[in-house]
């Protein structure tokens, strides 16, 4: 998957759990939580989508490596399926 | 103390001075009771006056309810115009068939031939500490009987001015006196035209709320009424004075203007003068309630000794002011 | 006839607006069905019916705003003895004076009618004014003069309104958040007032706790993933077990509860908490609880809670959640007497056995009403709560 869709993907997503922000504008290095007020329970929900969306299982020790926009699809691109 | 036409007095000496004034305005008329004379009145009700007018217009008499009452009514039929004093309602029982069998009947019995026109004042109800069996208030059981006309004395001026008012009554009266106001100091108005024994007296104009009461609930919802003003709350307070036969116009009139009731009484609240009120209310203005009817009665229990439980065991200014919010703000 | 009230939803709650029934006359109902949504501040809630038996009749009609305690509807609980069944016995038996009056079947409801005063009746009669629009403001939420007065007002205003064609569109959205905030002003500045707050803190060591749980988050798929809260309400729950008085109301005197529904405070996004009750959490397993609050956090913030999920709390927890403020000091949402409040997990320095070492910590907080219990019963609690969160596998 290329990093534009892959981005068009998660933007949707995250609008879908925090409806009030504009996650497009999101820099591509900060950290998207900060960014986007979303907690614990939201960020599990994203982690959901992500696996039922695209398929991908994050693991839960690898939640550190995915903060930023950028470190987000880097891991999803690399990720063996 | 003499202030413009307004003097600040004892209730027991606003009895006083209404029994001095009869004696005065008519020899016909004479005192007699239970150590009314030498002693001078078992509440020094009638201190000073058997020396002021004598044996033969001070009477004592000996322990019988049922006999010097009798006398009484023997007395008024023959032409006098006797004043009884009954210590206290609690031994009117004693004299109840004197009272509801002679006094009450014998104008009706006699085609109208045969008038009794006999005072009868008793000292009645709770607040002196003198436990169940001297603390009554059975103003209700003489309210009952036809051919009475019964009068409560709630506040100074009727304590000073029933008894006048009752001494042109061709028929019986009985009026109540309230022995735990007797030292309570009040001002009281001039008035030589007397009151009228045939109305309710409206102590507090109000547009919110009737509260209709006697006795010594009159000053109590008087100073409920201050106190509720000062939270916006406008009472009207009725002061029954006559409660047989009731004057219907003037709390029927109260209530259709404010819409609410509240009905005070130290009496115990079954078969009341509580109950009459209410009764009346809903007979003949029930469209105009905004809200159900409510009492404040005494407890039903034979009164308490101590106290603090005779104090709540009838109704007291707090709790007036808190039915009334509780009326209008549910 | 059993009567079905307005429910009150917690201590803020004063009134409710019907928006719709869900059963209607006839229909039989048991424990636990939905029998209307009614539109509180705390938005659109499913409300539950705790008896069972058919309905017999509504009382209150679709967008009417009602006091809580204020009639709903009539349910027969004898929902198997149909009216017609019962009339025929006395119709065969000669007319006899006393026990006709028994005989008449116990549904007759066409008696019973919206209750207003004498005074209200008559004025809406002259008036043209529906009486079943309107809410009551007396005794019992009986109507009166005062409100049939309000209804004439307003009827004039919006016949005004109508003829100088303002459209006043509310926002629907704002409008609750808006309410939610009141109903929040409400609670706190009644507990600020009225309970005398004592509060303790615990720093507790999560490492084990955190350890179990990312191993049990390995093997379970990925909708199913517990998160630290799960645990900790597990924990609250049991060690709520061993101190019982801080799960309890206060009401004049302290009331014990012998179910342990945990308050679970949830943030929305624009603002505002809503507390929706885990029920029997002493009893649910920690992938029960991570279940219940799946199902229950979405809800919350969709403003779509059941009743009893509102007004069933029996202690609450608020959690800061990570990369938060440290530690919390929470307010005693009343009549309940305690809330436990846990800052965000974060590394610390700690040291154990003369040693030092990083782990993840939690900052735990515990708010009790001094009225109810004492700060020993305090600590005792946050002492238990430790112990059961050092041994994980026995939650």
């Amino acid at each position: 998957m290329i990093k534009e869709e892959l981005e068009k993907n998660i933007f949707q997503l995250l609008k879908k759990i925090a409806p009030e922000t504009e996650p497009s504008e999101l820099s591509p290095t900060e950290n998207i939580r900060e960014a986007l007020g979303i907690d614990s329970y939201d960020f599990l929900q994203f982690i959901i989508a992500l696996d039922e969306k695209l398929k991908i299982e994050i693991p839960e020790q690898d939640y550190g490596k995915i903060t930023s926009l950028n470190s987000l699809t880097d891991y999803l691109i690399n990720k063996p399926k | 103390m003499v202030i413009e036409n307004k003097i600040k007095i004892s209730y027991r000496e606003a009895l006083k001075q209404g029994i001095r004034e009869v004696l005065r305005n008519d020899d016909r008329v004479f005192l007699m009771g239970e150590d009314v004379g030498h002693y001078g009145g078992a509440f020094a009700v009638s201190k000073g006056l058997l020396q002021e007018f004598g044996e033969g217009r001070i009477m004592d008499v000996p322990l019988s309810e049922s006999g010097f009452v009798g006398a009484g009514i023997g007395a008024a039929i023959a032409g006098m115009k006797p004043v009884v004093e009954i210590m206290t309602v609690n031994f009117s029982l004693l004299a109840m068939d004197q009272i509801v069998n002679n006094a009450a009947t014998l104008s009706h019995m006699s085609g109208g031939q045969i008038n009794v026109p006999v005072v009868i004042r008793m000292g009645c109800g709770i607040g002196r500490q003198l436990a169940a069996q001297h603390s009554h208030s059975w103003e209700s059981f003489y309210a009952h009987i036809p051919g009475l006309i019964v009068l409560s004395a709630g506040t100074h001026e009727d304590a000073r001015y029933l008894l006048p008012a009752a001494m042109k009554s061709p028929d019986p009266v009985i009026i109540f006196e309230y022995t735990s106001m007797l030292n309570m100091e009040n001002e009281v108005l001039n008035n030589p035209a007397g009151v009228d024994i045939s109305k309710a007296k409206i102590r507090r104009e109000g547009k919110d709320i009737s509260i209709i009461t006697y006795g010594t609930g009159v000053y109590k919802s008087m100073e409920a009424a201050e106190e509720l003003a000062s939270m916006g709350i406008d009472a009207e307070v009725i002061d029954l004075r006559v409660l047989r036969p009731l004057d219907e116009a003037t709390f029927l009139a109260s209530v259709s203007k404010t819409h609410r009731a509240l009905i005070v009484e130290d009496a115990w609240r079954s078969v009341s003068i509580s109950s009459e009120i209410s009764a009346r209310i809903s007979e003949k203005v029930f469209y105009e309630l905004d809200a159900p009817v409510k009492r404040l009665c005494g407890i039903e229990v034979p009164i308490p000794y101590p106290a603090h439980l005779e104090d709540s065991s009838i109704p007291q200014k707090k709790d007036i002011v808190n039915e009334v919010q509780k009326i209008l703000n549910p | 006839m059993i009567e079905f009230v307005m429910p009150s939803l917690g201590a803020d709650m004063a009134d409710g607006t019907l928006v719709e029934w869900l059963k209607k006359p006839g229909d039989q109902v048991k424990r636990g069905d939905i029998i209307a949504t009614v539109e509180t501040q705390k938005g659109l809630i499913d409300i539950e019916v705790f008896d069972e038996g058919t309905i017999e009749k509504l009382m209150i009609a679709e967008d009417t705003k009602v006091p809580v305690g204020t009639l709903m509807a009539l349910i027969n609980p004898e929902k198997t003895i149909e009216p017609q069944k019962a009339i025929p016995v006395v119709a065969e038996e000669p007319v006899i004076q006393p026990t006709e009056e028994k005989a008449i079947p116990p549904f007759v409801t066409e008696h019973i009618q919206v209750k207003a005063s004498p005074l209200a009746k008559k004025i809406a009669a002259e008036n043209n004014i529906d009486l079943s629009q309107i809410m009551g403001s007396g005794e019992n939420g009986a109507i009166t003069r005062k409100d049939i007065e309000g209804a004439i007002e307003q009827g004039k205003l919006v016949q005004e309104k109508e003829r100088s064609s303002i459209v006043a569109e509310p926002i629907k959205e704002q409008n609750i958040s808006n309410t939610l905030r009141s109903a929040v002003a409400a609670a706190m500045s009644r507990s600020n007032r009225e309970i005398p707050h004592y509060f303790l803190e615990k720093k507790i060591d999560l490492e084990k706790a955190l350890a179990w749980m990312h191993e049990k988050n390995k093997v379970l798929p990925v909708q199913k993933r517990l998160l630290p809260v799960a645990l900790l309400i597990k924990a609250v729950a049991s060690s709520l077990k061993q101190v019982p008085e801080l799960n309890a109301i206060w009401d004049t005197d302290l009331q014990l509860k012998t179910e342990i529904n945990i308050g679970f405070v949830v943030s929305l996004r624009n603002g505002g908490i809503i507390v929706p009750a885990i029920h029997a959490a002493d009893l649910k397993s920690v992938d029960e609880i991570m279940e219940n609050l799946n199902d229950i956090i979405p809800r919350a913030r969709a403003l779509r809670l059941r009743s009893s999920e509102l007004s069933d709390s029996t202690v609450t927890i608020t959690s800061i959640g990570d990369g938060g403020a440290d530690l919390v000091y929470g307010i005693i949402y009343p009549p309940q007497v305690a809330i436990i409040g846990f800052g965000s997990i974060s590394e610390q320095a700690f040291a154990e056995n003369g040693l030092l070492g990083v782990r993840p910590m939690v900052r735990v907080s515990l708010a009790g009403d001094h009225r109810a219990s004492d700060g020993l019963s305090g600590s005792r609690f946050l002492v238990t709560l430790n112990n059961h969160l050092q041994n994980p596998e026995a939650l």
